[in-house]
């Protein structure tokens, strides 16, 4: 007895785990994604996964669902060595996956979607009903409410996710992985999900969390293990650790959490912006009457979902999109449209923009980093003494210069855009904008899909642009940069203005209700 | 116009229409699965040549028959395999098949019979034999039902197996589990892969399927329609038939409508081949341009919004 009790105890210890993964190895070419990884996921719990991007979370997540092969190394579910060969093996063992661009057919119904590839039999109409009736339980048990007759495409984003959710939970995962699940959802979506994983793990189920947002780590989950190029640096319990210790787990060094930044100092007004109407190209009007001031020295920051007109607002003061109204620059009108609306000539009025989405708009992907960083400034005639032939050593001589002044890694001219990791792509263009130190920077999402590290970069540049006296018009969708860099905020819904708050008098809660049209 | 002549010509649309139906809904299910496949009409040509070929040597119909699915199949799979397991360009291994079996069929068919390219004229069983329905010379001329059931009647087997695909095809589409999973994976792949099920095997069958529908295509336009391959016979129907296909909106009952339209118009330039519009006679020539000319015109203006699946054209690459 005596001496079987400790191969015993191994034995509970082990399948106490819903998960355990020794030794994962892979490699894409020389790079290591994954180094000699070794975690352990009790059953029942959230057990979270940080890390910066590419530090080789999502390939061990695509391993685990059978995506990729491992190099080496074994994986155990519930105990049990399970070799995982592909997506069907690893639903076979009980996975279930959330991926963070969903996996779903557009044009099908929700009902169409959940039975794919799990279907009761040849024919349909058998296993449309008994999903029917299966997501009718799910949704009372687990607030996973979706009409499971409408089509993917006229579904919510947080919708879609808990068609996605509802996919796994019908193949009977146990295990359910979610890939930055909240990176597309409004915040009160988010708490919604929340609330679902929460009701999941009291049925018994292990959730997987991978995410970069260190407030959903402290929020929900158990345990949490951070990553760092390719290796997993650390397991904590969740309680016993601290947002600060997982930041400098994930960055490897310290990091700034918030934003040291001193009062604004306004000065006199640089924008005037006036009744501001616009119509998209389907008739929609994205824009209904927007009124509003930007001073010198100072950062306005515009809170909303995604799709309530920021962005429009955006392009159609950079000059890309025409609008009805009155804009006044320096006590000058801007034209909103015709000949001189235009990019070229926002740029002659010194406003510079940084575009939402740096790799559609920003940037020209296959070109290198310094016919990037001459892109709409190659009139210039540093770049262009003659007005014909470009001097391209002259470009990239100032690239360099641009490039250490923004610390972009690696810092060399000829590597296409392409080349570069999302925030060393955001510094790019960053740099090639706040380096004409213009009189009003435009700025959209400078941080989507950044390393923390260089969150914490871009947020003191654009506050020492802010001191340095340019009115900065910040729009992102990430309230806590908001209320971080912001010295006034306007919230947005509809197209509306729905209110203006100082950040230090309001709070998420009441800009929350604000972006969703209440209050 | 008397009835007599209107007969005629619906008949002959039904006919007509028969190798572009088969080769429509052979492109659907290819397209619908997220493989273009403009290598339609390489398929039908090198069935035709085959089931001629093969029907003339052996005497039996079905025998060509036999082994123009076999030559069709064939060059589905080598399209299957230059665009799903080599995730190459789907126009251009179409466009190659085409090539291929332009030339490879003439060149074959004079080595065999030296007709100049031709296959030497078929008859008797190694020509398709018309059918006809029961009691069609009792109801011959009951008015109204009579001259349609006329119509319906006396054409070879494949012209109603052909229109018994309609159904079919749209049964499997929308009510078996194969064809969620093959409309799936022409919407969305990854989907399909991460629900657990082989994107790659499910466009094989689709392409397979496609093959033996061009195959009964190509059969009956060289073995019923004609009576023997001449050198270039589809004259672009393969093309029509994707033309009829984007017409449907890859709808199989749109796809019969689009079809019998295009065989119509075909039958009236056969019929009608010197008519005078006030009084000036009309080429030969532009009446037999007619269905080509339509396609044209569908395609640039009567359409609308025709929106392909979503993952046509693009071979599959696994990412996360």
């Amino acid at each position: 007895m005596a001496l079987n009790e400790p191969a015993m105890r191994q034995e509970t210890a082990a399948s106490d785990n819903a998960i355990e993964l020794r030794g994962i190895s892979k490699a894409f070419g020389s790079v290591q994604a994954n180094k000699d990884i070794s975690i352990r996921v009790r059953r029942g719990t959230i057990h979270g996964i940080v890390g910066e991007n590419g530090a080789g979370k999502s390939t061990l997540m695509s391993i685990l669902f059978g995506f990729y092969r491992a190099d080496s190394g074994e994986i155990f579910i519930n105990g049990k060595p399970t070799e995982i060969t592909d997506s069907e093996s690893a639903i076979r063992a009980g996975i279930g996956m959330v991926f963070q661009h969903f996996k779903l057919v557009e044009n099908f119904t929700v009902l169409e979607n959940v039975i794919l590839g799990a279907e009761a039999g040849g024919l349909l109409r058998p296993s449309l009903a008994r999903a029917r009736g299966l997501l009718k339980d799910l949704a009372r048990e687990f607030e996973l409410n979706v009409d499971p007759d409408a089509n993917i495409e006229d579904l919510s984003v947080g919708h879609q996710q808990r068609v996605e959710i509802l996919k796994a939970l019908y193949r009977e995962a146990d295990i359910l992985i979610l890939d930055e699940p909240t990176g597309v959802l409004t915040p009160s979506e988010a708490d919604h999900l929340f609330r679902i994983l929460k009701g999941l793990k009291e049925q018994g189920k292990t959730i997987i969390l991978i995410t970069h947002k260190l407030r959903e780590i402290m929020d929900v989950t158990d345990d949490v293990s951070v990553m760092r190029r390719g290796e997993m640096v650390a397991t904590r319990v969740t309680a016993q650790t601290s947002p600060t210790e997982l930041a400098e787990l994930m960055v490897g060094r310290k990091v700034l959490l918030r934003v040291e930044k001193t009062p604004a100092e306004p000065g006199a007004e640089v924008l005037r912006v006036e009744n501001l109407r616009h119509v998209d190209g389907q008739g929609v009007e994205r824009l209904r009457g927007i009124s509003f001031g930007i001073r010198k020295g100072e950062i306005l920051g515009i809170a909303g979902v995604s799709g309530n007109g920021q962005s429009e607002l955006l392009e159609v003061l950079s000059g890309l999109r025409e609008a009805e109204g009155q804009v006044v620059l320096d006590n000058e009108a801007l034209p909103l449209s015709g000949s001189g609306c235009d990019g070229q000539s926002r740029r002659a009025r010194r406003i510079a923009h940084v575009p939402e989405d740096r790799q559609r708009r920003g940037l020209v992907m296959n070109f290198h980093a310094w016919e990037n960083i001459a892109l709409g400034y190659h009139h210039d005639p540093l770049y262009n003494p003659s007005r014909w032939r470009m001097d391209n050593p002259a470009i990239i001589r100032d690239t360099e210069g641009k490039m250490s002044a923004f610390d972009v890694r690696p810092p060399d001219p000829q590597l296409k855009a392409s080349g570069f990791s999302g925030g060393n792509q955001q510094k790019l263009v960053l740099a090639r904008e706040i380096e004409y130190e213009p009189d009003l920077l435009l700025v959209g999402q400078p941080t989507r899909g950044v390393d923390i590290g260089a969150i914490e970069f871009i947020h003191q540049r654009l506050i020492r642009l802010r001191d340095a006296g340019a009115a900065i018009l910040l729009i992102s969708v990430e309230l806590d940069e908001i209320m971080a860099l912001s010295d006034r905020i306007i919230v947005m819904f509809d197209g509306r203005i729905m209110g203006e708050r100082m950040p230090d008098e309001t709070n998420a809660q009441e800009l929350g209700l604000m972006m969703a049209g209440m209050a | 116009m008397d009835v007599a002549t209107i007969v005629q010509v619906l008949e002959s649309t039904l006919r007509l229409a028969t190798p572009l139906l088969f080769a429509c809904l052979a492109g659907l299910i290819s397209e619908r699965a997220g493989v273009f496949d403009i290598g339609l009409e390489g398929k039908m040509l090198m069935a035709a040549f085959m089931s001629a070929a093969i029907a003339y040597v052996s005497g039996n119909v079905w025998v060509g028959l036999t082994a123009a699915v076999f030559a069709s199949v064939v060059l589905s799979l080598v399209h299957g395999v230059a665009s799903i397991t080599f995730r190459g360009n789907q126009l251009i291994s179409g466009v190659a098949i085409n090539f291929l079996a332009a030339g490879i069929t003439v060149v074959v068919a004079q080595n065999w019979f030296r007709q100049g390219g031709r296959t030497p004229s078929l008859s008797g069983n190694a020509r398709m034999q018309r059918i006809d329905l029961p009691f069609v010379d009792a109801v011959r001329d009951v008015p109204v039902l009579g001259p349609i059931y006329t119509i319906l009647s006396g054409h070879a087997l494949l012209v109603y197996i052909a229109f018994l695909c309609v159904p079919l095809t749209w049964y499997v589409l929308f009510r078996t589990r194969f064809g969620l999973r093959l409309r799936a994976v022409g919407e969305n792949p990854a989907a399909v892969d991460t629900a657990g099920v082989s994107v790659v095997r499910l466009r094989y069958g689709a392409v397979a399927i496609c093959g033996v529908l061009c195959g009964l295509a190509g059969a009956y336009l060289a073995t019923g329609l004609s009576a023997g391959f001449v050198k270039d016979m589809t004259a672009g129907r393969g093309f029509i038939a994707l033309a009829a296909m984007i017409f449907a909106k890859w709808r199989p009952w749109h796809a019969m409508g689009a079809v019998l339209l295009f065989g119509l118009l075909e039958a009236v330039a056969n019929r009608f081949q010197n008519i005078e519009i006030l009084g000036v006679g009309v080429p030969v020539q532009a009446m037999q341009a007619l269905p080509y000319i339509l396609t044209v015109v569908i395609l640039a203006g009567f359409v609308g919004k025709a929106i392909p699946p979503r993952a046509g054209g693009w071979p599959y690459v696994k990412e996360h």
